[in-house]
């Protein structure tokens, strides 16, 4: 249930982001200033560090699209589905940890 | 006692597969995506100086590449169609009135489509030497 909200509330979040993402990227199309410009603004410790949001979300968003198919497609999925929840939650902090760092250090370490 | 009769199911003639359709398309371009979505992430963000390393020139390398232009191509259109049915579900769920429901969806089909042109345009019609100053190697040495 909280799963399938949270399914979602980040499906719609990742969406809207995409169009502006687009239209970020059609800067190049524009000038190289312009562009440049534009990603600037990623690269503000305030943006940063709402990227590592953005990020949990496509990871959750991911992983438990993932879980839905294996529930959907896998004949043992719907058993299993409770610990595949926790599964993905391990493997959402093998993943987001690293990147948390990696991502942090890169944004405030120039 | 008679055995109960079941009556035949109504006919399907005519009647479109696209609920199902699109109830596969998403886990299929799901994931499509997660390799996607990841390997974009990982090489922008991961390798090297990260976001720190993102300028015009960096685009201009990537789509030097037509494996990135069709990692990129391939990225768009299954994401804004995944994002498009998506929130296409969600407004039938919450928006009630019929009316309503209509112009949500004719404005997300809207918007959508403009985004898809617009991406797909700017990823077959980039100019690394959109500048004619450009100091890039691929525009000085031509």
């Amino acid at each position: 249930m909280w799963s399938w909200v949270a399914h979602r509330i980040t499906g719609v979040s990742i969406f809207f982001f995409l169009f502006a993402h687009v239209i970020d990227t059609a800067m190049v199309r524009v000038s190289p200033e312009t562009y440049n410009i534009a990603v600037e603004t990623y690269k503000n410790p305030i943006v940063g560090v709402m990227e590592i949001g953005l990020v949990a979300a496509v990871l959750f968003h991911a992983l438990n699209g993932i879980r839905i198919v294996l529930v959907d497609f896998w004949s043992n999925g719907p058993r299993y589905q409770r610990q595949m929840t926790y599964g993905a939650g391990v493997i959402f902090l093998v993943l987001f940890v690293p990147f948390v760092i990696r991502h942090l250090t890169n944004v405030f370490g120039h | 006692m008679s055995t109960p009769t079941i009556s035949a199911p109504r006919s399907k003639v005519g009647k479109s597969n696209f609920e199902l359709n699109s109830w596969l398309f998403m886990r299929g371009s799901g994931l499509l995506l997660v390799v996607l979505v990841f390997g974009h992430l990982f090489v922008n963000l991961m390798v090297g100086k990260g976001i720190q390393a993102i300028d015009f020139a960096f685009v201009a390398g990537k789509w030097a590449n037509p494996f990135w232009q069709v990692w990129d191509l391939a990225m768009l259109w299954l994401a804004m169609l995944h994002g498009t049915n998506g929130l296409r579900t969600i407004i039938n769920d919450y928006a009630t009135k019929a009316n309503t429901a209509f112009t949500l969806k004719t404005l997300l089909y809207f918007a959508s489509a403009a985004t898809i042109v617009l991406g797909t345009l700017v990823i077959f019609t980039f100019d690394p030497c959109i500048d004619p100053n450009s100091t890039l190697d691929v525009c000085t040495n031509r």
